[in-house]
């Protein structure tokens, strides 16, 4: 059988090449990354070993520290609820309400063009507004909330505003170094982490469901509760624990806005400061402990119940 | 029927200009064109779910172009199916006549019915995420059909299924069509599937806009 001439780029066998192994690579990046695991494992780790059953034992004995639980607790939790009553709205309409495109080619309509434009700013700085309580320093929140209620609004301040108008059978509403400016120092820090993840949840939601459901017969809001809401339950679960975790960890506001009074504003990090001051390092780390297993629990909920996309963006 | 007069909708970057097109009452119209003209555009301003600038849609006698989506009587079967995630198949088809506000027992008697007609019976328990292509079609189907609309609107329902699927398919829309008497519009870019239901076909020349009928025996693509 005569042989055919072999085209002029016909495919060339592949030489023989030694490959260096890639483990290796792999294994540098595993040591320098592991790294930092060993670091967070051995500070919790030294935690453990430096207390015992008999400190925290002692530790929880003690009234302001029950307090501290009590009111850690409370505080967190209205936190978590205020948190998602505003970012379940607020990351549905961020996430809903997109400026479109402008337009182009021959069918470019400027006017339209100016609008978009203009409607693009607005939202770009509404997003940036809400990442101000995220890169701020914690102290300069807690000042800032301070100087709102001092300022005047007809020669009162707002402080001295509420305590006048809103009182109950002797009660007097009462903010700045009292209960309600812990709960407020909280919310301002926790709830930009709720609103994040919320709309990174209405991000990964089509529209497409809701607007069949339009279709169906709904009105905006019966789509919203009967659709997407069902479909946004691991994200709203997700920002729950992670605005309660936040609000657990809130130390430099609190101190700023809410002082460290023992029996009345003091908290589980204020309570970690106030020992830490007078050396009794035994109860701090015994009560930094708690915070340590409190936030293990939320991560649990988060990893096993929870939607992972805000925890993988960085949140 | 399913009326466009001079129908003007913005479809992202451009416009979809001065689009007529009428399909009578009970038909089976077929809007073919490739991808990119904008075809989903006109089925979603059908809907309401797109804002017109200008021109008049008039659905069974009746001008909807103002009217909210809620109100048109259209049964909307998109591309995607969009099934929700956290409903079993007998929650969807039961979905609009709960908004609806239908007696339990009419609700009941009308999945079993649509779940007949779909042959679906078997699947009323599961959710979508256990469902194959060909079953989620089905229920999208059913949901859009529930509360017994005017017009069905679809968007590709063919697309992506595979060929036994698609013979089945086939089958089932002509069975709906002569059993419901619905006025459909299908789109597609497939002319064998304008060929196998359609009674009126429209074809979208080019990017912005121009439906022009087509005799079924001169579809794109097709061999003179």
């Amino acid at each position: 059988m005569p042989q055919l001439p072999s085209p002029p780029h016909a495919p060339q066998p592949i030489p023989h090449r030694r490959l260096r192994s890639d483990l290796p690579f792999l294994l540098s990046l595993a040591v320098i990354g592991g790294l930092y695991v060993v670091l967070i494992l051995a500070m919790l780790l030294a935690d453990v070993s430096f207390t015992s059953p008999h400190h925290l034992l002692s530790a929880f004995a003690s009234q302001e520290i029950r307090y501290a639980i009590k009111l850690s607790l409370l505080s967190c939790t209205i936190t978590t609820i205020l948190s998602l009553w505003v970012a379940v709205p607020l990351g549905y309409l961020m996430s809903r309400f997109r400026v479109a495109p402008p337009t182009r080619g021959p069918q470019k309509d400027s006017v339209l063009n100016a609008r978009r434009t203009l409607l693009r700013i607005a939202a770009g700085l509404l997003d940036s507004i809400l990442d101000i309580p995220i890169v701020l320093p914690p102290l300069v929140i807690g000042l800032s909330l301070l100087i709102l209620f001092q300022v005047h609004i007809n020669g009162k301040s707002i402080e001295k505003i509420l305590y006048d108008n809103i009182h109950i059978a002797g009660w007097h509403m009462s903010v700045t170094y009292a209960i309600p400016s812990v709960i407020l120092a909280q919310f301002s820090v926790a709830c930009a982490f709720a609103v994040r993840t919320m709309r990174v949840t209405f991000d990964q939601i089509s529209p497409r469901s809701e607007q069949v459901a339009l279709t169906l017969g709904c009105t905006r809001a019966q789509a919203f509760w009967l659709v997407v809401v069902p479909e946004a339950r691991r994200g709203i679960l997700t920002a729950a624990t992670l605005s309660w975790a936040r609000a657990l960890g809130e130390f430099g506001p609190i101190l700023v806005f809410s002082g460290a009074t023992r029996l009345k504003t003091e908290v589980l990090p204020t309570t970690v400061f106030l020992e830490l001051s007078v050396g009794n390092i035994e109860a701090a780390v015994a009560v930094s402990l708690l915070m340590v297993a409190a936030a293990v629990i939320v991560l649990l909920i988060v990893r096993l119940f929870g939607s992972e996309a805000p925890l993988g963006r960085g949140i | 029927m399913i009326q466009l007069q001079q129908l003007s909708v913005r479809a992202g970057p451009f416009v979809l200009k001065d689009i007529n097109l009428a399909i009578p009452t009970g038909a089976y119209g077929v809007l073919m064109g490739r991808t990119g003209t904008g075809k989903t555009t006109i089925l979603e301003a059908i809907c309401g779910l797109r804002h017109t600038i200008a021109g008049q849609i008039i659905l069974m006698d009746c001008n909807v172009t103002a009217s909210r989506v809620s109100e048109r009587g259209v049964g909307y079967v998109p591309q995607d199916r969009a099934l929700f995630q956290t409903m079993s198949v007998r929650e969807h088809l039961a979905f609009a006549l709960v908004i609806r506000k239908w007696r339990q027992l009419e609700i009941d008697q009308r999945v079993l019915e649509l779940s007949d007609l779909l042959g679906i019976d078997h699947l009323l328990n599961r959710r979508p995420q256990n469902l194959s292509g060909g079953e989620a079609q089905r229920v999208a189907l059913g949901r859009a059909l529930s509360s017994r609309p005017g017009i069905l609107l679809l968007d590709e329902p063919l697309s992506a299924l595979d060929d036994q699927t698609r013979e089945e398919m086939y089958t089932l829309l002509k069975s709906v069509k002569e059993r419901t008497g619905v006025t459909t519009l299908h789109i597609t870019h497939n002319a064998n599937e304008a060929r196998r239901l359609a009674d009126c076909v429209f074809v979208m020349t080019s990017e912005g806009g121009c439906v022009q009928p087509v005799p079924l025996n001169q579809l794109p693509g097709e061999k003179s």
